[in-house]
């Protein structure tokens, strides 16, 4: 046995020093997402969108001269702190990650930056983390966190907005009892409220359980014109749904980007018709850019936070080239100018040109798959999707 | 007409689903009270036998489904329940067979059977998932409503509507044949005689020629059948989804110590006790008074005691009081 461990070891330090020894050295690139728990069905379709980016990059051999990018994956679960935490530092500190796509639910993402990212010095850009308790406008995160989504506080007026331009003055709202429900909620009830929207009652959900006839039944006694559902679909959200329907307790339902996903269509169909959501998403020709990009790697690029995703993955992968090294303290300051203007408009599926415009000392303004637009303290600006559900499918209303 | 509504309003929200869910966990509560009465611990394993039991039926009804098999207006679950008993009963026969048995014949002490229970919750945890998946599972088939929320309005012309879900329906119907046949079995039958009398006195009965592990055997199939129709209805009226089952453990043991463990009559009023509780004192009176009352003294507020937060907090409050006032429960419960 100590004869196998011995021989072990020194083959992996044989093959560690051929391979630092080697042209192409490897960077490292985390992706933390919650590949199990409430966000899994849409997190089986960010994974490989970032996975994707980071493919193009490693490709096209252009990266910091030539070097080679791996991915690695580490599960955030979306609800463990701990377990979150776990990851991340297994990913720093086993794996020599220089950088991190991730995390994914906003309570988690908290927890992994303030506990392994920042006193590690990594950069993380999250995809989907959206609570408004993260924009760090006193640089609370030395500059290390950014983030592709925008931030809830845009999405609760964006809701507000369109709420009360169908005219519906009154509702009722669920949310899942996180920083992600919480935070939207809040931002929801502090836009509609200001512009004369009635909230009748505020009642925060479980995750996890299979009976939510006690909410169901607090909500319809409150009543209101249409119940706001700012959960998670392959959670909560959907057995609040799905109660609400059966009692008759409310017929329509406004969904945030949470619910919107393939999963709550097959759920409910048309049972749902006259239903609404925003989610942030790219405007239809980016979209259908991307569209075209996602159709060769074999993943649905309409699903939530997927281009984000990608995007988030290629913004490391770009900040690293524009300052010429992959440690974080050296790129992180970079994120913001290959971010936005000025520079040449970079599409999804164009990474080998930014890389070689970069690598010839030019300026690039990243558009990406989502429009990226970097505002306050890095995070998107955010274009969103309205939907709506009309004969049990998702129709697409309009962007704004 | 405003009194009708109010009622209508109180029967949708308060006492249809308070009914259906006090009855699944007078089930489940069933379960763990007979296995405690005569094998003498706290089985935690007992919502992962639910699970087992009700994925084993979930398997069969999609095959039965496949096969073009059904009931008609009622879902093809039932008929698939008694393999899925067949499988639960298989599962708990074998780990009594290979951990259980150890223990007993160590005559170890209860607190030891509890901690290998909790070893076997995980165990049947993973099996369970690991053979049909975290994720949620669609099989209820057949007519979803006795009378949906619309067509009763249609009917009534009340401004209040009342569902019913078949599934509810079933539920309360199948817990009411089980339990009479329970209490038959355990009250008339030569079987269900040596099993009390195996409870009250393990001595006792062995000098009077009782065989204990027939015994033990009989309670495990009785425990992995009651287990199996607990688990598929919840599954019925709500999700199939294998981490529910392990949260329904808490609001379980609630109820079978709220009635007393040991008495099967004390898990079923637990069960309800638990389940009305948790619906009555976090539902929001509002609407219920604003038709009741004249219209002057309709109250403004929500009316609601808690907020839906502190549901399950609700269950343990109950429990605490009991275990303070009333150690062994409401129904006088063995207390070892």
């Amino acid at each position: 046995m100590k004869k196998l461990m011995t021989a072990t070891a020194t083959s992996a330090l044989i093959a560690g020093t051929a391979f630092a020894g080697s042209h192409g050295e490897d960077v490292k690139l985390g992706i933390i997402l919650g590949y199990t728990g409430p966000i899994e069905s849409i997190v089986a379709e960010m994974g490989p969108a970032a996975e994707l980016a980071i493919k193009e990059v490693s490709d096209s051999g252009k990266l910091l001269g030539g070097k080679t990018v791996t991915a690695v994956i580490g599960d955030s679960t979306c609800v463990d702190a701990s377990a979150a935490t776990a990851a991340a530092e297994r990913l720093i500190t086993a794996d020599g990650v220089k950088g991190i796509v991730g995390g994914d639910c906003s309570g988690v993402t908290g927890a992994m930056l303030t506990n392994v990212a920042m006193p590690n010095g990594i950069v993380m850009v999250s995809p989907s983390a959206t609570s408004p308790g993260l924009s760090h406008t006193n640089n609370e995160d030395n500059g290390l966190f950014f983030r592709t989504a925008p931030s809830d506080a845009r999405q609760g007026q964006v809701m507000s907005d369109i709420l009360l331009e169908s005219g519906i003055t009154e509702v009722a709202v669920t949310y899942t009892n996180n920083d992600y429900g919480k935070g939207l909620a809040d931002a929801f009830q502090a836009s509609y409220e200001a512009a004369g929207g009635k909230i009748t009652i505020t009642a925060a959900h479980e995750d996890g359980k299979a009976d939510y006839s006690a909410e169901v039944g607090a909500l319809a006694s409150a009543g209101g014109q249409r119940l706001v559902v700012a959960g998670y679909v392959d959670q909560g959200g959907s057995g609040i749904v799905r109660a609400a329907l059966d009692t008759g307790a409310f017929d329509t339902f406004q969904f945030p980007d949470g619910m919107i996903s393939d999963t709550l269509i097959e759920k409910f169909g048309s049972e749902i018709d006259g239903s609404a959501g925003q989610h942030p998403s790219p405007s239809p020709e980016l979209a259908a850019r991307f569209k075209e990009v996602a159709a060769a790697a074999g993943f649905n690029a309409t699903s939530p936070f997927v281009p984000e995703s990608y995007d988030a993955a290629a913004l490391i992968l770009l900040a690293m080239q524009a300052a010429g090294s992959s440690e974080p303290a050296d790129y992180k300051d970079k994120i913001f100018d290959v971010a936005n203007a000025p520079g040449e408009k970079i599409q999804s599926g164009e990474l080998a040109k930014a890389l070689e415009i970069l690598a010839n000392g030019g300026d690039i303004d990243y558009v990406g798959a989502s429009g990226v637009e970097l505002i306050g303290p890095g995070e998107a600006a955010g274009n969103y999707r309205e939907m709506t559900v009309e004969g049990g499918k998702d129709v697409t209303v309009g962007f704004r | 007409m405003d009194f009708l509504n109010a009622i209508v309003a109180l029967s949708n929200f308060v006492l249809v689903p308070a009914i259906a869910y006090g009855s699944q966990l007078a089930l489940g509560a069933l379960g763990v009270t007979l296995i405690y009465g005569i094998l003498r611990f706290s089985n935690f394993a007992h919502g992962d036998t639910m699970a087992f039991g009700a994925m084993a039926t979930v398997g069969m009804t999609w095959w039965l489904q496949s096969m073009g098999v059904n009931l008609g207006p009622l879902p093809t679950a039932l008929l698939a329940l008694p393999f899925g008993i067949m499988a639960a009963g298989f599962l708990v026969l074998m780990t009594d067979r290979m951990v259980y048995r150890f223990y007993r014949q160590q005559k170890s002490k209860p607190v030891i059977l509890v901690i290998v229970s909790m070893g076997v919750m995980f165990i049947t945890n993973g099996i369970v998932r690991f053979i049909i998946g975290p994720q949620e599972r669609q099989f209820a088939d057949g007519e979803r409503f006795l009378i949906s929320a619309r067509d009763f309005k249609q009917m009534t012309g009340l401004d209040e509507g009342l569902a019913i879900k078949t599934t509810q329906a079933i539920t309360v119907i199948t817990a009411i044949i089980i339990v009479a046949l329970l209490f038959w079995f355990l009250n008339k039958t030569r079987t269900g005689k040596s099993m009390r009398a195996y409870s009250d006195n393990e001595d006792l009965a062995l000098l009077s020629g009782i065989n204990p592990e027939r015994v033990v055997m009989v309670t495990w199939l009785i425990v992995a059948a009651l287990a199996t129709i607990a688990g598929t209805l919840y599954g019925l009226d709500k999700t199939f989804k294998p981490f529910t089952y392990f949260q329904l453990l808490l609001p379980i043991f609630a109820s079978a110590i709220v009635g007393g463990l040991g008495s099967p009559v004390g898990a079923i009023a637990g069960g309800f006790v638990v389940a009305f509780s948790e619906v009555t004192i976090t539902y929001a009176w509002k609407k219920v008074l604003g038709y009741a009352m004249p219209d002057s003294l309709a109250p403004d507020g929500l009316v609601q005691l808690l907020s839906t937060d502190y549901k399950f907090a609700v269950s343990f409050v109950i429990l605490v009081i009991v275990l303070l006032f009333k150690p062994t429960g409401l129904f006088n419960g063995k207390a070892y």
